[in-house]
């Protein structure tokens, strides 16, 4: 009987949805009060209807109802609880419903949120974000039924795939939809705009917080999944270029250009029909993504299992969403204008270049990705792009923009001097240049691209240092540190944002350029030298699970003889999955390296093992830079303007206008 | 300069930006494209040796072996009609078993061996690598058309 209520409340979602995206349109554009009131109300209605519906589903998966065919297939008895929550996830149909839901939960917030915008303008945007809703709750409801139930009820169900076994599945997936699915508010903000026919600086400024939030989430989410691949799949790699983790890439590489093209809309009004233009491209990314990971056209983790009605579905949800808003944009943004005039050296030219090649670097990644599917969807053979593509393409059109992300902050808006930009920039250069040598070198050995990322990296962090001294300038300490709390904290956002991209772009090149690995055949006993360590292996035992099997290895670490750590690599055979062997890496993480070791394969009968040794610098690095590019995101959107000025400028309005406003 | 000599130089820059970054593009996607051959076609002599490529079929039932004291292993794969022999050093993907779809990319010795750099088996139990379910395909593909061809043709020939 549940999940028939649960079916019932999709439906009823859908039907709210539906509402949602019609009534407060019409109210807005005919001046109907009660009609745009309502769409708060179905924006709460749609999402309560939603969480009973993803709380039964739950409730199926903890009290092992194997009568709905879902549960039966990505749960099992013995899976433990935690697991049996995520497990909901880890599947086409539930992964959807949590992807609806999340979407219905930023419909709320903004419902939530918007009481300081003017009402119409409010409803649009609600109307919009229903309208997204009704495009994915029909494609769950048409498609992708969670609750469809089993004719013969299994005893026990098929068990989590063991690759999703991990605590990485528990975050990894929710924080990445909140950050795919927030786009769809920045989407919803340019076309409430577009239809407005309003796209001035307020507008920039009320959808750039929601677009910074859905940035950090994305930022956070894909970083997540680098560190799950890390740690999991027992590679060693932290990216692999596979095609889903470029389709939330791409959107990554857009959201960031989207970004600093709302800072140019809301400061100087320029950049408007561009702004729109990312916030409209962002969100069919967002929607390819979907296509990718759900219509089986590739085969990868994240790829759920096959089914061409699903792929034809999302492909024309696509096409309505990206042909609708086209032209929406073709019909209004003419109207829109260029916004304010800037020379040709000032922050607004370093921020068009930085979109430019955001855009760029976005598309090459999209061809890569892409191009194989279609050759193949044509029937003219098989190939693929690898990694060296990417990374040939990439790192050449990284260099520029992170050049940039060091200059920029010092270039003054509208119109600015080389020689102001650069003068305070010469210590940090010097600074640069000199790290830039010694740091590679420090390492072992000189390398071109280390030097430059350690130079960029310098540069920015001494970038931050320049600009942010003659700010707290004062006679005493007490006097500096009033002159702190002042700081603009959405500046401040964006120097520590910068700062954490240093940081990871430290521990990328550290561990590409210096990490060192062996695959060695041992047996108990046997000792493996790797950049001054030992690792000694001990032998493999057999240890039970909850729900599985374990080889269970042991390896000693020492450093000049003296016990470092004990690592435990595992090849893990779950029950349900006798035939899928899971890798388990055992890593050593501190702050200037990791230590990791991976068990390889089980070869002749003396106990000895292939095994993977690697030691890689600088990862955390990587991990701790990408954190505290987020917290710079969260303190940008923590700003006082975002709440404050919002208030004084329609208080100003509702004088002018107060039958439009209450 | 005037503004809008300013703004057209603004765009030349663009311009020769972007066209630089096409030209990368186009080039790095030039050499680094992996095409993917089946068995038969490397047995045919039709795939170019300087290049990496993928191959992709069945683990052949007992052609595994691993070299003593190394990581290196060797193996056969197959589409059903041909097979390639196939070295590998280094640590195999969990789910690579004998008579299973695998997918190798390396390259083509000038004696036919297959040296790969990488060895992808299928994430899960139940899918097998695309390419290497296309080549069986295209395998059984040649061996149903062949008979029917011939089939067709004597039936031509009676007919006269």
């Amino acid at each position: 009987m549940l999940p028939e209520i649960g079916q019932f409340l999709m439906v009823l979602a859908f039907c709210l949805a539906v509402i949602q995206s019609i009534l407060p349109l019409l109210g807005a554009q005919r001046g109907q009060l009660s009609w745009m009131r309502m769409a708060p109300n179905l924006a709460w209605a749609q999402f309560i209807a939603l969480a009973f519906a993803y709380g039964l589903l739950t409730y199926a998966f903890i009290y092992n109802d194997f009568s709905v065919a879902y549960a039966a297939s990505n749960s099992s008895i013995n899976l433990p609880i935690e697991y049996k929550i995520s497990a909901v996830w880890g599947g086409h149909e539930g992964s959807l419903l949590l992807w609806i839901l999340i979407l219905a939960g930023w419909g709320v917030a903004v419902a939530s949120f918007s009481n300081n915008l003017p009402v119409a303008m409010s409803s649009r945007v609600l109307a919009v974000m229903g309208m997204v809703s009704v495009g994915f709750i029909g494609f769950m409801v048409f498609t992708s039924n969670p609750f469809d139930r089993l004719m013969m009820v299994p005893l026990d169900g098929n068990d989590l795939n063991p690759m999703l076994q991990d605590p990485g599945m528990i975050f990894h997936p929710p924080l990445l939809y909140m950050g795919y699915v927030g786009f769809a508010v920045a989407f919803s903000f340019a076309m409430a705009a577009l239809i407005g026919g309003r796209l001035d600086a307020s507008w920039a400024r009320w959808s750039r917080p929601w677009t910074t939030v859905a940035w950090v989430f994305l930022t956070f989410g894909i970083a997540l999944g680098s560190w799950w691949a890390y740690a999991e799949l027992g590679w060693g790699g932290w990216w692999f270029w596979d095609p889903v983790e470029n389709a939330s890439f791409m959107p990554w590489l857009l959201a960031t250009a989207l970004i600093h093209s709302l800072a140019v809309t809301e400061k100087r009004g320029a950049f408007r029909s561009w702004t729109v233009m990312l916030a409209i491209l962002t969100f069919a990314l967002t929607i390819v993504g979907a296509f990718l990971v759900r219509s089986g056209v590739i085969t990868s983790v994240h790829a759920f299992a096959t089914d061409p009605t699903r792929g034809v579905y999302i492909l024309v949800f696509l096409a309505v969403v990206i042909g609708a808003s086209l032209i929406l944009y073709a019909w209004r943004a003419p109207k829109v204008g260029m916004g304010g005039g800037f020379s040709s050296w000032s922050r607004e030219t370093v921020l068009l270049a930085n979109n430019v090649l955001l855009v760029v670097a976005c598309s090459a990644v999209f061809i890569g990705t892409m191009y194989p599917l279609i050759i193949d969807a044509l029937g003219m053979g098989k190939m693929s792009v690898g990694p060296p593509y990417f990374n040939s393409v990439f790192v050449p059109l990284m260099v520029p923009l992170l050049v940039m992300m060091m200059i920029g902050p010092l270039v003054s808006w509208k119109s600015a001097t080389f020689k102001a930009s650069f003068e305070r920039l010469y210590p940090v250069l010097a600074v640069g240049i000199l790290a830039a040598v010694v740091w590679p070198l420090a390492m072992g050995e000189w390398g071109l691209i280390p030097a430059v990322m350690v130079f960029i990296a310098t540069g920015i962090v001494g970038a931050f240092v320049v600009d942010v001294l003659p700010r707290i300038k004062a006679p005493d300490l007490a006097g500096r540190m009033a002159k702190v709390k002042q700081l603009n904290t959405s500046w401040l956002g964006m120097h520590v944002a910068h700062i954490g991209m240093a940081i990871t772009i430290i521990g990328m090149a550290m561990a590409a350029g210096y990490q060192s690995e062996k695959d060695v055949r041992v047996v108990p006993g046997d000792v493996v030298e790797l950049a001054g360590y030992s690792f000694t292996f001990k032998g493999v035992q057999n240890v039970r699970g909850a729900n599985y099997a374990s080889q269970y290895g042991t390896v000693e670490v020492r450093e000049n003889g003296e016990l470092l750590t004990t690592l435990h690599p595992e090849k893990r055979t779950y029950d349900k999955h006798m035939g899928m062997p899971m890798t388990q890496a055992s890593i050593d993480r501190s702050l200037f390296r990791d230590l990791y070791v991976s068990l390889g394969d089980s070869v002749g009968a003396n106990g000895a093992w292939i095994i993977r040794v690697y030691y890689k610098p600088f990862m955390t690095w990587l991990w701790t830079g990408v954190i505290i590019m987020g917290l710079g995101g969260v303190l940008a959107i923590s700003d006082r303007r975002y709440r404050v000025k919002i208030k004084r400028r329609l208080t100003g309005r509702r004088e002018e206008n107060p039958a439009v406003v209450d | 300069m005037k503004p809008r000599s300013k703004r057209l130089v603004l765009i030349g820059v663009i311009i020769v930006a972007f066209g630089f970054a096409v030209t990368l593009v186009l080039n790095a996607f030039q050499e680094n494209l992996v095409f993917f051959h089946t068995p038969t076609e490397v047995k045919e002599r039709t795939v170019a040796y300087d290049r990496t490529i993928r191959i992709g079929g069945l683990v052949e039932k007992g052609t595994f072996k691993r070299e003593e004291e190394t990581t290196t292993v060797t193996f056969n794969v197959s589409d059903g009609e041909s097979s390639i022999l196939v070295s590998y050093t280094g640590i195999l993907p969990d789910l690579f078993r004998e008579g299973q779809g695998i997918v190798a990319e390396g390259k083509l010795l000038t004696s036919g061996l297959f040296v790969a750099s990488h060895v992808f088996a299928k994430h899960d139990e139940t899918y097998m690598p695309p390419e290497a379910a296309e080549a069986l395909k295209r395998a059984e593909d040649k061996a149903m058309a062949q008979p029917a061809e011939q089939a067709v043709l004597e039936s031509v020939g009676k007919g006269e």
